[in-house]
This record gives structure tokens, C-alpha cells and sequence, in this order.
């Protein structure tokens, strides 16, 4: 199976999931203590796999028959993927407890979750992409709907569930379509031979249908009404997953297989145009609808929509310097939105109360370091100087600029100053409204450890933006 | 008659559009989900005919991962439309509305 040591080596951050899952499995099983065992032992395993992967980011390489790439932007993907579920694994814990789950698998079909996410990033063949993505959509259809006795979770559950498979659909056919056309299922041979593809009407349609089904993976428009709903209804700390994770394995899986868009030396191609408008649609969109709502999981749900549009910028414009880009705000995005639901999470109270924006309203006197860290977390995802969100914007529309497609570049900036209102509106009523109503929440170490942590990755990753970039620019 | 590859692609594509209108004009939750499996099995017909024309097996292959997949969705589905069957007792989308569709 394995050619040499080396190639068990390189692919040890999957075999750490892929093995923790069977003993986690074995530790339910037997375990009179589980409840308390598993959390922290996939926080370990995620850690395991996480730093692995960081330490050995060199280590380029093509195993398995052509079927996985690991080393290099896999691998920062393969951090990203591992450091977000063990945030997550972390906000879980008190979480669970407080909505009374009391279901181990949770932690389990986290850790599949993750593998699928992981495979993905990884996949240099399309059945590859299939696989992961079905594993990591099956146990998010779970996750949402963990808790069962709940009518809403149950709700966002079916309506993910059948969005989804409907979404998988699209996706089947047009891998069939493009195999149909490239004769294979190979990244590699597709992308060689892209150009002399790019005339066939079959594999054009292919691709359309592959970007459509995909389009509801990533949250962008034309498959966007799912979101709203999927958050409020799910539990936070699962939404905090769907939005970070799953969002940033579906673009790894875009940029993996459209990587010959981003060969021609940025001279725009065939999708361009698609994409840009899928792009305008969805950054509007969301950043429009946001400005209405009063819940605060669905504020983040449609901000969630409109940063899918600003990454959707990098694709369109389709030069190195995009992907880079795509990559910088993915990472920065999968921390700052950890943190934003992270400490909703913490707010929350029991049956789903404290969710409106107004409970926020008063906290800076009442909790100032809260405060700070939230205002901190919002400033970034508006895309305010000198934080992580910023420089994540700041790379896309440089690139798209390159790419000439400078209007594109003006609209996001456009609606990027929209959204700057929704987001400033939770730290205007932090800091100045107060209120009379005491909204009662137990702090505890696990969320203030996995909010400080994402806050910590965001302002690093504002303060040293060149780094981050300089190190994923060598591995394109 | 010669039946060609045409015969065998536009039979998968209208089965596609089948499972799609299906999807969309549908109201029970099940049958939105029977719609899907077409959707998948107009995938498959298509793989199995290009492997079968373009005479190599990657597209069998793929037919075989396609139909596990579809088997273990429709084990989470199922499970998650009796989880909401037991709560609300219908299993019509109209129905499901507490949240905003």
C-alpha cells in the first residue's frame, strides 16, 4: 500500500484522524468516563495532526497512486481543517452541556467531519474531492441535527439534508459530464490538458455543474438559502463548523481542480464571467440582508454569504496572486468567525434566549474583556485595519486588480463598507447603549480558552500578514 | 438499429431533469428525496456509458463509490425525517417552516 516510510510519513496527519476515529470509537465503547475522555482526546488528536502538519509543510509529495498530495498549501490547509475543529471541540464542551447532549458520537462524527475536510484539500483526483466531500456533508447532515428533541434542529437538519443531497446531485453529474469529456478522472491530466477542454461543450457544462453544486458547499448565491436557516437552527458550536471548515474544504476543492484557471498567467479564461457574477450576487446579497436581521446567528449567516462573495473575487480573477489570497482570508475567516460564534455560543443561554442583538447591549461596562475580544473579532471580519480580515481583502482585490478586473475589485470594496454597518452596530450597543434587563451566562475556561486562542491567530495574522503569505506563495 | 452513445446521454440528462423538477415541485420530504437518488442514478447511467464508450473502467468505478454514498445519505436522511417525523407527525416541506425557509 505504502511505498516507502516516507509516504506514511507525509500522509500521518490523515492516519491521525483516520486511526483516532476507531479508537475513539473503541474508547465510547468500553469507557465508563467517555464523556469526559473524548473531547479531549480528539482536542489531542486534532492538535497531533495540526502541528504535524505545520512542522513537516515541506515535505512535498504525490502518494497512494496519484491520489493525494500532501506537503505544501495541503498541509496549511490540513492546519487550518485540525486547529478549527479543536477550537471547536473546545467551545463544544460547555456548550453540550448546556443544551443538555449528551450524545459521545458528537465528538466522533466531528472527528469524520474533519477527515472528509481533510481528504479534500488533499484530493488529486475528482473521485478524491467526491468522497471527502460526501464524508464531511453526511456528518454535517448529523451534527445539525444532534439535538433531536429539538423541532428546530431538526428542521435545519432536513433542510440541510435535502439542499445538500440535491447539491451532491449537481456535483455527480457534472463529474460525470467532465469524465465524459477528459476521459479521466485525474487532476493532473485535466489540468494539462485545460485549454484544448475549454472548447468542449461537454466539459464546459461539467465544470458549470461541478461550480453549482459547489456553490451551496461554499455558501455563494445561487444556493445560499439554506444558511439563515441551518444556523439559527443547529447547534452554535456546530454552525461555528459548517460556516469555518466546511466553507474553507469546499474552496481547498475548487482551487485543487480549476487550478488551471489559475495558470494562464491571470488573462482571465472562460468562467470569469460566471464567477464574477456569482461573486457580485452573493457579496450584496449578504451583505444587504445582514443589515436586517435581529438574530445574531443569522447576521453571521448572511456575513457568511457575502465573505463566500469575496473569495469568489480570488477565483475570478485567476492569477497566483489570488490564490494566495484565497488561502490568507480563508485562514484569517476560519478564525475570526470561531471567535464571533464562539462567544455567541458563551452568551447564548439555555433554549436558545440571549440571542437577539439587543442582549448585547451594555456588555462592554458589565463584561470589558468580553467586550474587547468580540469588538476586536467584529472590527476584523468588517475588514478594518490592522486586522487579519483586512489583509485578506486587501490580497484579493490587489490580485483582481492585477487581473483587471478593477470593477470587481470596487464592488467588493463597495460592499464591504455595507457591512462595516452590521458589524459596528454590535460594538455601538456594547459600548454605548445600556440596558436594564441582566442577561445571565456562566463564563468558563474551555470558551475563553478557544475564544482567546482565535482572537490571538487573528491579530497575529494582521500583525504578520507578509509571513503567512511569503510562506504560501512558495508552495504554489 | 445501431443504438449510439447520443440515445444513452440523452436518456440520462432527461432523467437528470426529471429528478430536478422533482426536487423543486415536490411538498414530501421523501419523495424530494427519491427525486435525488434519480438525480445520482442519472449520474451513474452517465458514468457507466462513457466507461462503456470511451472503454476504460474509471467511470465503473466511480458508479460503484456513487451508489455507497447514495446508500449511506439515504440511511442519515431517513433517520433524519423520522427524527422530525416523531415531533412534528408530517414530513411535508410547507409543513417544516419554523425557521424562515
Amino acid at each position: 500500500m505504502f511505498n516507502n516510510y516516507q509516504e506514511f510519513w507525509n500522509l500521518l496527519p490523515m492516519i491521525i484522524i483516520g486511526a483516532g476515529i476507531i479508537i475513539s470509537l473503541i474508547i465510547e465503547m468500553y469507557s465508563k468516563k467517555s464523556e469526559v475522555i473524548l473531547p479531549w482526546f480528539s482536542i489531542l488528536l486534532f492538535l497531533a495532526a495540526g502541528l504535524h502538519a505545520l512542522f513537516y509543510i515541506g515535505d512535498i509529495s504525490i502518494v497512494l497512486q496519484n491520489m493525494l498530495a500532501t506537503g505544501g498549501n495541503v498541509n496549511i490547509f490540513h492546519a487550518i481543517f485540525t486547529l478549527g475543529a479543536a477550537v471547536v471541540t473546545l467551545l463544544s464542551i460547555d456548550y453540550l452541556k448546556k443544551y443538555g447532549i449528551y450524545f459521545r458520537e458528537y465528538y466522533i462524527i466531528l472527528q469524520t467531519s474533519v477527515l472528509g475536510m481533510m481528504l479534500m484539500a488533499a484530493a488529486k483526483d475528482i473521485l478524491v474531492i467526491f468522497l471527502g466531500l460526501e464524508l464531511m456533508s453526511i456528518s454535517f447532515y448529523i451534527l445539525a441535527g444532534m439535538n433531536r428533541k429539538r423541532l428546530n434542529a431538526n428542521e435545519a437538519s432536513l433542510k440541510y439534508f435535502l439542499l445538500g443531497a440535491f447539491a451532491t446531485g449537481f456535483i455527480v453529474y457534472g463529474i460525470a459530464l467532465i469524465y465524459g469529456a477528459a476521459h479521466t478522472t485525474s487532476i493532473d491530466f485535466i489540468t494539462s490538458d485545460f485549454n484544448l477542454l475549454s472548447g468542449n461543450l461537454l466539459f464546459v457544462a461539467g465544470v458549470l455543474l461541478f461550480l453549482i453544486g459547489f456553490s451551496f458547499k461554499i455558501a455563494a448565491f445561487p444556493f445560499h438559502m439554506w444558511v439563515p436557516d441551518v444556523y439559527e437552527g443547529a447547534p452554535t458550536s456546530v454552525a461555528a463548523l459548517f460556516s469555518t471548515g466546511g466553507k474553507a474544504a469546499a474552496f481547498s476543492a475548487i482551487i485543487a481542480t480549476l487550478f488551471a484557471l489559475f495558470n494562464n498567467g491571470g488573462q482571465g479564461n472562460f468562467f470569469t464571467p460566471f464567477l464574477a457574477v456569482i461573486s457580485v450576487l452573493s457579496m450584496f446579497y449578504g451583505s444587504i440582508v445582514a443589515i436586517a436581521q435581529d438574530n445574531i446567528k443569522r447576521m453571521l449567516a448572511y456575513s457568511s454569504i457575502s465573505h463566500a462573495g469575496y473569495l469568489i473575487i480570488g477565483l475570478a480573477a485567476g492569477n497566483y496572486d489570488a490564490v494566495a489570497g484565497v488561502i490568507f482570508y480563508l485562514a484569517a475567516y476560519t478564525f475570526m468567525n470561531l471567535g464571533a460564534f464562539g462567544m455567541v455560543a458563551l452568551i447564548e443561554g439555555k433554549d436558545e434566549t440571549n440571542l437577539s442583538i439587543n442582549s448585547y447591549s451594555g456588555l462592554g461596562s458589565k463584561k470589558p474583556l468580553l467586550a474587547a475580544l468580540l469588538a476586536l473579532l467584529m472590527f476584523s471580519l468588517a475588514g478594518i485595519p490592522p486586522f487579519a480580515g483586512f489583509f485578506g481583502k486587501y490580497y484579493i482585490f490587489i490580485a483582481a486588480i492585477k487581473a483587471n478586473l478593477t470593477w470587481l475589485a470596487i464592488l467588493g470594496v463597495i460592499s464591504s463598507a455595507i457591512s462595516v454597518y452590521f458589524y459596528i452596530r454590535i460594538v455601538v450597543l456594547m459600548y454605548f447603549k445600556t440596558s436594564d434587563t441582566e442577561i445571565g451566562f456562566e463564563e468558563s475556561n474551555n470558551y475563553m480558552l478557544a475564544i482567546i486562542l482565535s482572537v490571538l491567530i487573528v491579530v497575529l495574522m494582521g500583525v504578520f500578514p507578509g509571513s503567512f503569505i511569503d510562506l504560501v506563495t512558495k508552495f504554489i | 438499429m445501431i443504438i449510439t452513445i447520443e440515445y444513452y446521454l440523452i436518456l440520462s440528462a432527461f432523467m437528470f431533469l426529471v429528478g430536478v423538477t422533482g426536487v423543486l415541485i415536490n411538498r414530501n420530504a421523501i419523495v424530494v428525496f427519491m427525486s435525488i437518488e434519480l438525480m445520482l442514478n442519472s449520474a451513474n447511467l452517465t458514468l457507466v456509458t462513457f466507461s462503456s464508450f470511451l472503454g476504460n473502467s474509471i467511470g465503473q468505478l466511480f458508479v460503484f463509490f456513487v451508489m455507497t454514498v447514495a446508500a449511506a445519505e439515504a440511511a442519515v436522511g431517513l433517520a433524519i425525517i423520522i427524527a422530525i417525523f416523531r415531533n412534528k407527525l408530517t414530513v411535508n416541506i410547507d409543513e417544516i417552516n419554523i425557521l424562515k425557509w
